[in-house]
């Protein structure tokens, strides 16, 4: 049967241009439509997991046109233009997605002139935008996107004295021009050990911290007139951290909140129900020990899947299964291991899941889809279907074994130069080993194509 | 101690150093105790137990297809396609499961920074200055460390346990048999050689530097290395001279012996080359003026550890017969990390240098064999030829090794200690797991007994569940 449906032209919702005053926007999906420089693809032969309705595709085609997924399907009229890429034997997934990252905030991690995820000054929290500081020519990106990464969100890492971090963004890290994706895209807090260390040493003082934040903001919202005219009460944020809050109480903006004893998960929920709030739960070691109400609540968890230690007091409770017992209580996951330099190593991650229980396509999902679902981009991103962009990854073999490898890159249709800072470097020092005559390696400068 | 890689120039001078401090080793002065902590560690009671039709990775850099492997009186006994069955013995039918040595990581802060990590518990790092040959590991470790059991688990039978990089000589690591244990005395590997924790670049400068201290730069870590094993020297000269009169006017009329300085005598040691030098460096250029140190007093660096730039020095490394002991990726969270690549493994490796993978962390410890398939794949996409019987030897023989146990543990091989890993698949596969981990024979743990699935004391009574709650408490490590 054949199974052609053709890009419809702007099927998008969101291409409304950006408006960081008025909330969270979608720039990359506008920017798309015009790019013409995209070529048309045509990936062979592969086996297609579109996670999407269509399932498995065995010798599926998938063909990439302007920048999004035009076709899918077993039987696809491949136009001549389109350069093919063959993926016979080979396997063809929709990209990662990264739900909690520093792409282009860190770069070395102990050179503090490289590093924009926090702030320590007083005046900003909520208000404070990861977004304006990323760099998209990171070495940080090229090392993980020939890895399969394509999709980031930036979060920003609260610094000393708040319990709010900021704002996060959503990138596209297989471009330079128009990469921040949608920003703001959440808001970051912390509760448990973090937030009591940040609230003057009790969990009680950063859980009142929030409280009176959200109040605040609530207050803001609805008398800003009459702060503006000085006939309000003072509030204990700034006008701009207020304002940024908004969305926030508008449920338009997840509130990620890190927190990770039952306990803790359990006072998050009891906020997020009172104020009405879109949570996340980032952490959540002991998010199995509360799965029914996480579930319940719809409330999603990013988890580090291989954390198994008691290496804090709230996290007594981690285990190897906690994905596999979230997911079959049915809460949304998505693996954030921590480490944005091998963010590529979520795989690994997600396999350790599946050899812990895990069925191994929900943890493809976990990787790929349900990041997007989970910040609210599934129509955009997320699975191989017909209107998407084109984030798409065809892989060696099984992308959760640690012997497979991204044989080819795709991000929203372009097609990625499968090189990295790394690879040059291997690739300098493998040739002074194979010829002991050469110059030395500072005259090898391999191609960075 | 090798003098292979030493220059003609410094070799006389070494010589008489060496054999004076080889004199001191054949008889120790009556004031120093050889191991003032002598080992206490007992095997389990173990059975003999014919592990057979499993695929062997032997350790040696052999693959033995349907094969069978011996274990008896917590030996290996025999190994190879057809053995018999004594009578009595437990037969494990292994068709469709690996077997490996038992792994070995060279590089691990279990106990000394144990889980839980809480201010106090942070044992690893006496950094009050910065040199602190005098300490030793073993007096930090926690034998109830959560992580020795997910070590365990993970099918980490041999570690080293070293103090941390915060000084340019951190003290001496101590070799554990992971047990459980409720001292670390009954963890220690009877007879294992000490090892001596050192540390390159930007550590020690960082942490003394911050205070105004020395070191506060790379050229002061250097220095701090030689000024340390001058004074060792120096010391072992003082040593020798009263072992002298003591030869010639006997014991009553030598006089006092010279003061014990515990740190001099540690770097004594290493000088006689009876303690292995463990040394944390990441920059190649690093590691080479280390190697000249090393040639200049006369001492033999076993190790690099973390090397992430070893890939740029494989032959120097193979001339010194000087080992790296390696993460698979780990790189860019510092300034000497940031050239880190993950076909270093493998480039030390086919340069012809001993390379090894190592964890330096209580999760990664856990997977080795998932970090030694990353090497491996790294090193197959640079184009090297890499079996996977070889690449085993990343976490078996070669910390082996590493740790002079070589001849003990670390393979397959009859004689050898019964150290033995059974594998639901093909540890190359993320999905395979340990099913049963042998120490000397015994079983120590086993994924389907949870009687043979130790639990550290600080795990008890995490979650009494009440009556009415649900058995929240279930597989929480």
């Amino acid at each position: 049967m054949k199974y052609l449906v053709m890009l419809l032209a702007l099927l998008c919702a969101a291409c409304s241009p950006a408006d960081r005053a008025g909330g969270q926007a979608d720039t990359a999906s506008s920017t798309v439509a015009a790019d013409s420089t995209r070529a048309t693809y045509a990936i062979t032969g592969g086996t297609v997991y579109t996670l999407g309705a269509a399932g498995k595709i065995e010798h599926g085609t998938v063909l990439v046109k302007d920048g999004r997924i035009a076709a899918v399907g077993a039987d696809v009229a491949i136009p001549a233009d389109a350069e093919r890429i063959d993926a016979t034997g080979k396997m063809v997934t929709p990209g990662i997605f990264d739900p909690e990252s520093q792409f282009g905030i860190v770069e070395v991690g102990a050179v503090k002139e490289t590093r924009d995820a926090a702030t320590t000054d007083s005046r900003f929290s909520a208000a404070f935008d990861v977004a304006d500081a990323i760099n998209p020519r990171s070495v940080l990106i090229p090392v993980n996107r020939i890895a399969g990464v394509t999709r980031a969100m930036v979060s920003p890492i609260n610094g000393a004295g708040h319990i709010i971090a900021g704002r996060g963004a959503i990138i596209d890290l297989g471009t330079t021009e128009g990469f921040i994706h949608r920003d703001p895209a959440a808001m970051f807090a912390v509760l448990g050990e973090s937030g009591a260390k940040q609230a003057g040493g009790s969990r009680a003082a950063a859980l009142l911290a929030l409280r009176e934040a959200l109040q605040d903001a609530r207050d803001y919202a609805d008398n800003a007139s009459a702060y503006a005219s000085n006939r309000r009460r003072s509030y204990a944020l700034t006008r701009l951290d207020l304002e940024a809050l908004r969305p926030v109480l508008d449920g338009k903006e997840p509130l990620v909140v890190q927190v990770n004893r039952a306990s803790d998960i359990e006072a998050a929920l009891r906020l997020a129900h009172d104020f009405k709030l879109k949570l996340i739960v980032s952490g959540g070691a002991e998010a199995w020990m509360v799965a029914a109400q996480l579930a319940n609540a719809h409330v999603p968890v990013l988890l580090n899947p291989l954390e198994d230690l008691p290496a804090h007091f709230e996290t007594l409770g981690s285990t190897l299964e906690n994905a596999a017992r979230l997911q079959k209580a049915g809460v949304l996951i998505a693996f954030a291991t921590g480490d944005t330099h091998n963010a590529r190593n979520v795989t690994q991650a997600a396999g350790n899941a599946v050899a812990n229980g895990l069925p191994w396509l929900d943890a493809l999902k976990a990787l790929m889809l349900n990041p997007a679902r989970i910040y609210g981009m599934d129509q955009d991103l997320g699975t191989l279907e017909p209107g998407k962009l084109a984030d798409v990854v065809v892989w060696s073999a099984d992308p959760l074994e640690l012997s497979s490898f991204a044989d080819q890159v795709f991000i929203a249709g372009r097609k990625m130069p499968m090189v990295s800072r790394q690879t040059m470097l291997r690739d300098r020092y493998m040739q002074a080993m194979r010829d002991q005559q050469a110059l030395p390696p500072g005259y090898s400068v391999p191609s960075a194509q | 101690m090798k003098l292979s890689h030493l220059r003609a120039a410094t070799l006389a001078t070494l010589l008489v150093v060496s054999l004076g401090v080889v004199a001191h080793a054949a008889a120790p002065p009556a004031e120093i105790p050889p191991d003032a902590f002598p080992s206490t560690y007992q095997p389990l009671p173990a059975q003999t137990t014919l592990i057979q039709h499993a695929t062997i990775y032997t350790g040696t850099g052999t693959r033995i297809d349907d094969g069978a492997v011996l274990l008896r009186d917590g030996k290996i006994a025999a190994i190879g396609t057809q053995l018999d069955t004594p009578a009595g013995a437990i037969v494990i039918d292994a068709k469709g499961k690996y077997v490996t040595p038992g792994l070995i990581d060279v590089h691990s802060h279990l106990g000394v920074y144990p889980s839980p990590a809480v201010a106090i518990t942070g044992n690893g790092n006496e950094m009050t200055n910065p040199n602190t040959s005098q300490v030793m590991a073993e007096h930090s470790v926690w034998p109830q460390d959560p992580g020795f059991n997910t070590a365990r688990a993970g099918g980490v039978t041999t570690l080293e346990i070293l103090p941390g990089s915060g000084n340019l000589i951190g003290g001496r690591g101590v070799v554990l048999k992971n047990v459980p244990a409720t001292t670390v005395q009954a963890m220690k590997f009877p007879d294992a050689p000490y090892g001596l924790k050192m540390a390159c670049g930007e550590n020690p400068m960082r942490v003394y530097g911050a205070r105004h201290q020395f070191p506060s730069t790379l050229m002061g870590d250097v220095a701090g290395y030689r000024q340390a094993f001058a004074d060792a020297q120096a010391y072992d000269h003082e040593w020798q001279a009263w072992e002298t009169k003591v030869k010639a006017k006997g014991r009553a009329d030598a006089g006092a012996p010279p003061k014990r300085d515990l740190g001099k005598e540690t770097l004594a040691a290493v000088l006689d080359g009876k303690i292995l030098v463990q040394m944390h460096c990441y920059r190649a250029d690093e590691m080479a003026a280390m190697l000249d140190v090393a040639q200049e007093f006369g001492f033999k660096i076993t190790a690099f550890h973390h090397a992430v730039e070893a890939y740029k020095i494989p032959r120097l490394l193979a001339q010194t017969d000087t080992c790296a002991a390696v993460w698979a990726d780990w790189w860019g969270f510092k300034m000497e990390a940031w050239d880190g690549i993950r076909a270093n493994l493998a480039m030390v490796d086919a340069g012809g240098a001993c390379a090894l993978i190592h964890s330096d962390d209580e999760n990664g410890i856990q997977r080795l064999n998932q970090e030694v398939t990353k090497a491996r794949a790294a090193g197959l996409r640079a184009g090297l030829d890499i079996s996977k019987e070889h690449a085993v030897m990343w976490m078996t023989l070669n910390p082996a090794k590493v740790l002079g146990l070589a001849d003990r543990i670390g393979s397959l091989e009859p004689g050898k200690d019964a150290d033995v890993v059974l594998w639901s698949s093909d540890p190359f596969s993320v999905y395979a797991r340990t099913e049963k981990v042998f120490l000397d024979g015994a079983v120590v743990y086993d994924r389907a007994d949870p009687a043979r699935q130790s639990k550290s004391d600080f795990m008890l009574g995490s979650f009494v569940a009440p009556p009415a709650a649900d058995a929240a408490g279930e597989g929480a490590r």
